[in-house]
């Protein structure tokens, strides 16, 4: 105790420098707060400890959101891509999504830089260890005794709050990637009386490039051309290596069922609850004994190192076994680890605790983001980051919050999901988790979120412009696609019939050719003869927005009911125990996560339609008698 | 794209008399858009539209569905705040009868109302403040109370025929949306790709399903409020000691004399389980007794009205010209022929009788005899055994509906396929339909999809 001094004010304290800690650092300093931004190690700002890529089915939507409210994943990713692909091209524009593999050390260098030049931000090597609160503040205690007075404060702990590794049998305090863990913040957080539990992640081991035959191995290109995440990306990027597909056989599995009790997980020493999405290599192989092989990518991490990523290769089992497991693949017969695959087990808090601006609900100016919220992923971190960087921004400037619906973006299905459902497992975001993803797509989401993050003030006057200009482009398109004719025509014709769809033989409008899911703009080169130069972002657009246009409208039907029901708004300090006719599980679960709105509680495992309408009518019954004082 | 454009969000409809028979039924419409789809169904006599009506004032004219006249009625014009519901009401009262008034209903919900929930009327009448404190802890403890009923309801039921029914299709429908999920949200992995014709068949099949449960909600209505059944035949055969067999008790009067019974005696009866509108009627034939005269003249009429008829005739004599005139003016509705009697000598032709009645019994109504051979025969005639009366079919309105949302997405779903949209598009609509199954059983989609995608495929990094 004796050797704590007095470091100052901050607006913002941000703790940890991830992906979270990164967008919210960001977005509190350039939303004008004094803002500082602790990590353990300088060197691990912006680490990607597990697959060096960013994007992915629904990630990728993700970083276009972040990219469209201002934030700087999508940028950097674009800034240090080696390959890139655009998956699910054919299975429906709802579902494409992009995903690059990156550069992580220049993605890492990158944002440390960024964060060094960013205005009203410090950086700053330090490990968090006390918290505690002090009137509508908080003092941020660091274990070398400087104390921060602070209006709001941001956990983004990552894996290192609690942070313990597991190889085979051994086990040691740890952070990822051989940093330190954080040892003493968990227990400052429980005396806040934030419930902690334990989660656990895994990755697998990264091996030298040079002891791999990739031969016999099929290789995986990027697409052409590549399609950066930042609408603000101007340059054309390129894709500058390649990915390999290997397959295990039975003699892998046969080396790890030999060993699966040295496993901590089946061993019984890991307590952490794993992602499902995310399984071991063991655990694939216990869990689905009937499949004969399981596939691995194997990826480059950088350019200027010969460190490759065996993904779908995540284990905990002892050294030598990975070795010999991963000897028995194809192509990595002789390979040579660098990296020893590990699992890791961290604290987390109940996310049910937070509001939907990520501050705790008992903990005024007390946020959290990322894993610490019991996601999982950089993309589900970085954006939860950049809501609570804004939120304890605008709550510090007395403004309204910022509060993005299901409706609106990935990230407020994410955000609704972690707050609303809880979390039995680290969370990650798919598409199939968005009841809206006709609406939600990734071309759309500056449509959808750059005039919020405009408001908000973190869009520039330029890229607005640049906004604005694409989306009266697109309009104008629209029209003309939607009023111009085409005569009747043999070249027409053939190229309808070419493309398996039926020959017109009055005159048709451009748009209702469009919406015929065998046509494309490109099919209509030769007739189209009016059509301005447009970019190709703005044609995919016109064309999605054409041919679902009935299924969007169903879904904006959808949404029309589900923002009349969010607007019932539930106060805050209702007593669910005194309400009449609620069933008791579905009164303790409303205490617990205590509903913004009629449309949220609905949403709760185990309040039942009956309990909703009771809340409605004592909702109507309360809203009547205008006595608020009697709500306790 | 035949996607729908009923979407008056918030105007609700409902019939508010009681759902039993009665001299006038009135189906309320209440919500923002209650004249635009009153008048959508509402032909005005005297050429005055309901929006051009001042609160409190009646038009007469005649509900319209699909371009037939369903029936005359007289249409009451409330204006919000000044109503039950505080909002714009328009309430139509039409000649009772439950058929006529759902007919009015279903044009009500054509024109783009929503069905009402369960108290929605009264639920509105609070949010508009039209009711005082004590009026609502009365309504909500009645809320309450259906809460825990359907609680109750829902743990006895797990074995219930609708709900499992339901779930069998629900269960099908969130496989494919598992595989959907996992194939979109894996596509690296080993996930065998969904083909189209596959999900084709599971929607086929489910939309199929969903039709018959629709069809058997016309025929489990029929079930519900009875078969009108008249036991036809000439005078003295023991049309009402079946009658009275049937029944339990004596209800129709039996005499040796022909021409006894001459009003027509109506009961209710469950046979083979179904509920039966039984009606004995005096016996068919030339009199010129006024009176018997007056109660053959309504045999006749509840004859042409028979949902079913049970005809009899008397096996210890040979046929008569009574019974030829009978059977040729029988209506073209099923018919059970009943030779009574057979404990006594038979003299009847009932080789005859067999090839015009397919359905034929021999019953002694006396002494009690052959009346599950009876059974068995309307089982057969009216496909009872397939029709689930414990709950397999479709039973509320508000079932019918959810039911009727369903197929309606399942079609869009099937229509996207054959028009070549990619998957995404046809996986909206099937998640809609699992949505409107869901609302049928009062379960909610949660995470069941994403559960089924780990528990079932080998995916994840």
């Amino acid at each position: 105790m004796d050797n704590r001094y007095d470091a100052g004010m901050l607006d913002v304290a941000v703790v940890g420098a991830g992906h979270a800690g990164i967008e919210a650092g960001l977005a509190a300093a350039r939303l004008g707060c004094k803002t500082a931004v602790f990590t353990i190690n300088l060197d691990a700002v912006g680490n990607c400890p597990c697959n060096p890529s960013i994007g992915g089915t629904a990630k990728g939507h993700l970083v276009r959101e972040i990219d469209a409210l201002g934030g700087e994943m999508g940028r950097t990713a674009d800034a240090c891509t080696l390959q890139s692909r655009m998956l699910n091209l054919g299975k429906g524009a709802a579902v494409h999504s992009l995903r690059a593999q990156i550069d992580r050390n220049h993605y890492a260098r990158i944002m440390k830089h960024k964060l060094e030049q960013c205005p009203n931000l410090l950086l700053r090597q330090a490990e968090v260890v006390d918290l505690i609160p002090d009137g509508s503040r908080w003092r941020v205690v660091t274990r070398l005794g400087a104390v921060y007075s602070c209006g709001a404060v941001i956990l983004c702990t990552g894996t290192f709050l609690g942070g313990k590794v597991f190889v085979g049998d051994v086990s040691y305090e740890s952070g990822p990637d051989g940093m330190f863990s954080s040892a003493f913040l968990p227990d400052s957080l429980r005396r806040l009386g934030i419930s902690l539990r334990r989660f656990k992640t895994g990755t697998p081991a990264r091996v030298l490039k040079s002891s791999i035959d990739t031969s016999g191995l099929e290789v995986q290109v990027g697409d052409q051309p590549v399609i950066p995440f930042s609408f603000d990306t101007e340059d054309q990027l390129v894709n500058r290596e390649v990915c390999y597909i290997s397959w295990t056989n039975e003699r892998t599995h046969q080396v790890i069922r030999e060993n699966i009790h040295r496993s901590p997980l089946y061993g019984g020493s890991i307590e952490g609850i794993g992602p499902r999405y995310c399984p071991s290599i063991e655990d694939k192989v216990v869990r689905f004994p009937d499949k004969s092989r399981h596939q691995l990518f194997i990826e480059p991490c950088g350019v200027d190192t010969e460190e490759m990523y065996l993904q779908g290769m995540s284990s905990s089992l002892p050294e030598e076994v990975q070795r010999d497991f991963y000897r028995t693949i194809p192509g990595l017969e002789h390979v040579e680890m660098m990296r020893s695959a590990y699992a890791i087990e961290y604290d987390c808090c109940d996310p049910l605790e937070l509001a939907a601006t990520l501050e705790f609900q008992d903990l005024p100016g007390l946020y959290g983001a990322g894993q610490f919220n019991g996601s999982s992923g950089y993309e589900e971190a970085a954006a939860q980051g950049l809501v609570a960087g804004i939120n304890a921004a605008l709550k510090l400037q007395c403004k309204d919050p910022l509060i993005l619906d299901r409706a609106g973006s990935y990230i407020g299905t994410l955000i609704d999901d972690l707050i609303t459902k809880g979390v039995s497992d680290p969370y990650r975001m798919m598409t199939s988790r968005s009841e809206y993803r006709l609406v939600l797509r990734q071309d759309n989401a500056d449509e959808r979120l750059t005039p919020v993050g405009r408001r908000l003030g973190l869009i520039s006057d330029r890229r607005w412009k640049k906004f604005t200009q694409k989306q009266a482009a697109k309009q104008r398109e629209l029209y003309r696609v939607k009023n111009t004719h085409l005569p009747p025509s043999e070249a027409l014709n053939q190229i309808l019939v070419s493309r398996g769809t039926s020959p017109v033989s009055t005159g048709v409008k451009l748009g209702e050719l469009l919406k015929r899911p065998q046509i494309s703009y490109q099919d209509l080169d030769g007739v189209d003869c009016d059509r301005p130069e447009l970019p190709l972002e703005i044609l995919e657009s016109v064309e999605i927005e054409l041919k679902y246009e009935g299924y969007i409208r169903r879904q904006k039907a959808g949404i029309e009911e589900m923002r009349r029901v969010e607007s019932k708004i539930l106060p805050n300090n209702i007593n669910y125990q005194e309400i009449k006719g609620l069933r008791l599980e579905a009164a303790e679960k409303l205490s617990k996560v205590r509903p913004q709105n009629i449309g949220q509680a609905r949403r709760i495992s185990g309040v039942s339609p009956a309990d909703i309408s009771v809340l409605m009518i004592w909702l109507a019954v309360y809203k009547d008698s205008g006595r608020n004082a009697e709500v306790e | 794209m035949m996607i729908g454009t009923n979407n008056m969000g918030g105007t609700i409809a409902a019939i508010s008399t009681g759902q039993a028979p009665g001299g006038i039924g009135v189906v309320r419409i209440s919500g923002p858009h209650a004249f635009e789809i009153g008048e959508k169904v509402f032909c005005p006599a005297y050429g005055r539209h309901l929006r051009d009506l001042p609160g409190y004032t009646a038009a007469f004219g005649k509900i319209q569905r699909n371009g037939k006249k369903v029936d005359d009625c007289v249409a009451l014009v409330f204006r919000g705040p000044k109503s039950y519901t505080g909002e714009d009401v328009v309430e139509f009262s039409c000649h009772g009868g439950l058929y006529l008034t759902r007919q009015v209903l279903h044009a009500v919900l054509d024109a783009g109302a929503k069905l009402a929930g369960p108290g929605e009327f009264t639920r509105r009448a609070f949010l508009n403040g039209k009711m005082d404190l004590t009026q609502s802890e009365a309504v909500m403890a009645l809320i309450g109370a259906e809460g825990s009923r359907a609680a109750s309801l829902a743990c006895a039921a797990e074995g219930g025929a609708l709900t499992s029914k339901i779930e069998s299709l629900a269960h099908r429908l969130e496989d494919l949306l598992a595989h959907l999920a996992a194939w979109a949200d894996f596509p690296e992995e080993d996930v065998e790709e969904v083909a189209s014709d596959k999900v084709e068949e599971i929607l086929k099949n489910c939309d199929s399903a969903i039709t018959r449960l629709l069809a058997g909600f016309e025929k489990g209505k029929l079930v519900r409020e009875g078969i009108r059944t008249v036991i036809a035949g000439r005078p003295n055969v023991g049309k009402s000691t079946l009658m009275n067999l049937l029944v339990g008790g004596e209800r129709s009067i039996v005499t040796p004399y022909a021409g006894t019974t001459r009003d027509v005696v109506e009961e209710k009866v469950s046979l083979a389980g179904v509920p039966l509108l039984l009606a004995d009627t005096a016996g068919i034939r030339d009199s010129s007794d006024p009176i018997e005269e007056i109660g053959i003249a309504a045999s006749r009429r509840r004859l042409e009205m028979a949902q079913l008829v049970l005809v009899i005739f008397d096996g210890s004599q040979e046929l008569m010209r009574e019974d030829e005139e009978l059977m040729d003016s029988l209506p073209s509705v099923p018919v059970i022929a009943v030779v009574n009697k057979s404990d006594l000598d038979q003299r009847i032709d009932l080789k005859f009788l067999k090839r015009r009645f397919p359905s034929l019994v021999l019953i002694s109504a006396k002494g009690g005899e052959g009346l599950e051979k009876l059974e068995e025969a309307l089982s057969d005639l009216l496909g009872t055994a397939e029709l689930d009366l414990v709950g397999g079919e479709l039973f509320t309105d508000r079932q019918h509906s959810a039911a009727l949302a369903a197929e309606k997405a399942l079609r869009e779903g099937l229509e996207a396929l054959s028009l070549e949209m990619p998957l995404d598009a046809v996986t909206v609509c099937v998640e809609d339909a699992l949505g409107a199954l869901y609302e049928l059983t009062g379960q909610r989609v949660s995470d069941e999809i994403v559960d089924k995608v780990f528990d079932q495929f080998c995916v994840g990094k």
